[in-house]
């Protein structure tokens, strides 16, 4: 096979790292199915969110006397400029093997990463204390942190990682396990906006709007 | 001192022999009984391992190892320990039944409740699924002609997330009582309302960590299967059995996330005043049923689909014949893959959705039978003008053709919302599905243990033996589940540990005499397995080929070497090996060898399974500091091992072709053995191909048999 050819979809190491692209597929075929399960997951909750948003209200309050759309927006900007970041992170690995380039694309990741994640705890502070609105409060605010939770605790699981990404590309710099890492971590952070976007436009718009 | 920070909610009466000191009875006694066992059972290892100087041993060659074929046996090994377990539970609670027919037997309400939800539970989550993915690890990769599995230490993660579930079972034996909520654990029971105390969080976390590991298993197969396969092996050339394991490892990917949901979602509610499953507050316990149906049907055929390839397996192998139907039985297979996803609904037909919902439902669930009716056909017709020898996996062949259809047909009859109506919770479902699982999963892992042993270890297991445990398990089988049809159709309710009918007491009574047959079944089992090992110079196969097998695994030494292949091999066909055989060029030395790199030990996975397996029981008795320290300590690990950089090492060439042109000499020196002199001490593993019968003449001297 020529190595120019797409082993696997997303960013390939093709034509810069020969021996890093052919040992990618494998590897980066099996972090896709590990999203596939992932995505499994989320899908469930998100039916589970699906259902009780509607069935589990009781006494609680309802979806748009709770959420603030502004909040969400802002959120959803920060992780897509995260994600945008870090194509720029993969970017500088693959043509230039530039590790200050990589090492503070990484750094903005992080911080608009973790500004999301902030901002996102103050939605949750803001929605049990002054609109009363725990997770206990009700079956649906139950599938509402547990959906947006679940997201949250990927985005810092990702977090974690990234640090430990940076620690690896300062120690070892550019070995090809190390740059099959950022790769999967750049799939795992991509995905996360995915789901984001589903929770934005499923639980954010259509619950104000509903 | 506040000793609940340190010890959690554990007191000195959680552990199992208080409630004998303080409320003497024979179900207390039996519950210490069992308890002690479990302690005794734990000590004669520890005392084993230290006289006998195995501790190092353990820990170098087998806990650190990441090699498929170590973690298959550990994953068997799981899962007989764990069978002893369940089926002496079984074996109680027949015996209890049928006790209590005059008075209230010799089990307590609650004590029965534990039996029943521990023998679900541990039947399959610790003794069905660690047995196929024990048998899919160690025979899968063979097949494909590769070196490993894609991630052989996420393989060992998965092994030892599974033991580390199976030894918190095991541990509420002793501390604290378990789940009386059933295998299915149904909320709102299993809440914290109805529910206090440790039980439903030894379910919920034992059964998360298998989860998590069965998740990881199918991914990592699926990739393996995808992406290692020799040179040749397209898709369509690929052994049954690995198209199994290819279709089961997809359901384990798709099907296990809804299952860690639900537990999430249970613990949840139980730990954190959630309000997913109870009964007020928005909380609806239909969205568990989904979600833990939508894994638990496919899990059946999780669980069915690799016994389906082990049955095509033995019945080409012993049929001296190839498999009939091939295509057909691969698309049979997907179709049932897919099919499994479409019905998960029949598990509760009776829980409030309309009619025309629960006639969809059962039409896609008697489906279902197609593609299962055309594996059936497929296997009978292989043996049509085949030479059948009747050796032990063909009985348990013979016999699952028998009873699988048997239990198919009660399965229509159930997908039938009118008569699910009249004999759901009843033994009629219960005598349903044991009828499936039994003669179909546990049978053909029986068959598979008495098909592939001499590959992994080096000796075939004693015939004689293995027959007699055949017709133990067999008649037993029967006997056990069928009187449950009737009892079922007489209305004894499932779960249920009285019912003081007189006339149900006959077939309780046959019952419980198959169950005894089971039992002696097993007991002749474990005899036959420590009788091989005693006779093991008597019926060693080392050549690797007993059985004049078909595919690539027989075509190496047995045990193999930790790389498999000296070379990969190179396929132009199905049954690459007995072509092989069949053309005469099976054994020929290869051109050249290369340096191989296998992957070091490692104490990542023991490390990561010892510490997960605390943070259950952290959680499981409230213990925060350990919970949230092992839950540290977990990732550490992890993360400690993304910093290792020697994490493999290489064979020389020199090594491997000295090891593989002896096995291959004496391959070639060893005369072939024919099928009749099959379950003789001439059989040495090699096997002169029963294709060529007839046409090689007599094969008395090593000369004769050089040409092959």
């Amino acid at each position: 096979m020529s190595l120019s050819e797409r082993l696997h979809p997303g960013l390939n190491l093709a034509g810069t790292d020969p021996e890093g692209h052919e040992a990618a597929e494998e590897t980066l075929f099996g972090f896709w199915i590990f999203l596939m399960s992932d995505l499994v997951l989320f899908a469930v909750l998100f039916a589970t969110y699906a259902a009780m948003s509607v069935q589990g209200i009781a006494e609680g309050p309802r979806p748009a006397e709770v959420f603030d759309l502004t909040a969400a927006f802002v959120e959803t900007l920060l992780l897509l400029f995260s994600s945008f970041a870090f194509g720029l992170a993969m970017l500088e690995m693959k043509y230039r093997e530039n590790r200050r380039g990589v090492l503070v694309w990484l750094l903005i990741t992080g911080v608009l990463g973790a500004a999301f994640v902030g901002m996102e705890l103050h939605d949750y502070y803001v929605m049990i204390t002054e609109h009363a609105a725990p997770p206990q409060a009700s079956g649906f605010l139950s599938a509402y942190y547990l959906l947006t939770g679940t997201h949250a605790l990927h985005v810092s699981s990702g977090l974690v990682w990234m640090v430990i990404m940076a620690v690896q590309v300062a120690v070892f710099g550019f070995s090809t396990p190390v740059k099959l890492r950022l790769m999967r971590l750049a799939l795992f952070w991509h995905m996360l906006d995915v789901v984001w976007i589903g929770i934005f436009t499923f639980v954010y718009l259509y619950g104000v709007a509903s | 001192m506040n000793w609940e920070l340190i010890f959690g909610q554990i007191k000195w009466t959680s552990f199992v022999f208080a409630g004998m000191i303080e409320n003497p009875s024979l179900s207390e006694a039996i519950a210490s009984g069992a308890g002690s066992i479990a302690v005794l059972g734990a000590l004669a290892t520890v005392i084993l391992l230290t006289v006998k100087g195995w501790w190092v041993p353990l820990w170098r060659d087998w806990l650190t190892s990441v090699d498929h074929k170590k973690v298959g046996i550990m994953y068997i090994a799981i899962a007989l320990v764990m069978f002893a377990r369940a089926v002496i539970e079984a074996a109680l609670m027949r015996a209890q039944q049928l006790a209590a027919t005059e008075g209230a037997g010799f089990l307590s309400a609650d004590h029965f409740g534990q039996l029943f939800s521990t023998h679900g539970t541990i039947m399959i989550f610790f003794v069905a699924m660690p047995f196929i993915t024990g048998l899919m690890n160690y025979v899968m990769p063979l097949q494909i002609g590769a070196r490993d599995v894609s991630f052989p230490l996420l393989n060992a993660i998965s092994l030892m997330l599974t033991m580390a579930g199976a030894i918190l079972i095991m541990v509420s034996l002793v501390v604290g009582q378990f789940s009386t909520g059933g295998w299915s654990a149904y909320p709102p029971f299993t809440g914290i309302e109805f529910s206090p105390g440790e039980g439903v969080d030894y379910w919920i976390w034992a059964v998360s960590l298998g989860s998590i590991g069965s998740t990881l298993t199918g991914l990592n197969f699926a990739v393996t299967i995808y992406k290692k396969r020799c040179p040749g092996m397209s898709l369509f050339r690929m052994p049954l059995f690995t198209w199994t394991t290819l279709c089961t490892s997809i359901l384990m990917i798709f099907a296990m996330a809804p299952l860690t949901a639900a537990t999430i979602m249970l613990a949840l509610d139980r730990y954190a005043g959630f309000h997913f499953f109870t009964n007020g507050d928005g909380g609806n316990m239909m969205n568990y049923a989904n979600l833990f149906w939508l894994f638990g049907h496919p899990e059946v055929y999780i669980l069915i689909l690799p016994a389906f390839g082990v049955w095509s397996e033995v019945v080409a192998t012993f049929s001296a014949k190839r498999i009939y139907g091939y295509t057909s039985l691969v698309y049979a297979t997907m179709c049932i893959a897919v099919l499994s996803f479409a019905v998960w609904l029949h598990h509760f037909f009776t829980m409030g959705q309309s009619a025309n919902v629960n006639a969809i439902f059962g039409i896609a669930t008697m489906i279902i039978g197609v593609p299962t009716g055309v594996k059936v056909y497929d296997w009978l017709l292989t043996m049509v003008g085949g030479r059948i020898r009747f050796s032990t996996p063909m009985l348990y062949h013979i016999n699952f053709l028998l009873t699988f259809i048997l239990g198919g047909m009660t399965g229509v009859l159930l997908a039938n919302p009118g008569v699910d109506f009249q004999v759901h919770n009843t033994l009629f479902l219960v005598a349903h599905f044991h009828n499936m699982i039994i003669p179909g999963v546990l049978f053909g892992m029986f068959a598979a243990v008495q098909f592939w042993f001499p590959k992994v270890f080096g000796f075939r297991l004693h015939e004689g033996l293995g027959r007699a445990s055949f017709w133990c398990f067999a008649p037993g089988f029967l006997l056990a589940f069928f009187p449950l049809y009737w009892l079922g159709m007489m209305g004894a309710t499932r779960r249920t540990y009285m019912w003081s009918n007189p006339d149900y007491v006959p077939w309780l009574a046959l019952a419980m005499l198959g169950a005894g047959l089971i039992l002696a079944g097993f007991a002749l089992m474990v005899t036959q397995i420590v009788v091989s090992v005693r006779q093991r110079a008597q019926l060693a196969a080392p050549l690797g080929d007993p059985w004049d097998g078909r595919a690539l695994e027989w075509s190496i030494p047995s045990p193999p070497p930790s790389w498999n292949f000296a070379v990969l091999p190179q396929v132009s066909s199905q049954d690459p090996f007995y072509e092989a055989k069949k053309a005469g060029i099976a054994y020929r030395s290869p051109a050249a060898y290369e340096d191989i790199e296998v992957p070091r030990n490692t104490a990542t996975a023991p490390l990561i399974g010892l510490f997960a397996c605390a943070w259950a029981f952290g959680l499981v008795w409230h213990i925060w500091w350990l919970a949230i320290v092992s839950f540290v300590l977990i990732w550490a690990v992890v993360i400690a091992r993304s910093f290792a950089t020697d994490t493999e090492e290489t064979i020389p060439a020199a090594t491997v072709k000295a090891l593989n042109e002896a096995f291959l000499a004496a391959a070639r020196a060893t005369p072939g053995v024919t099928r009749d002199r099959e379950m003789t001490s001439d059989n040495k593993g090699r096997a002169h191909p029963e294709a060529l019968e007839g046409r090689a003449g007599t094969l008395a001297s090593g000369t004769a048999v050089e040409a092959l």
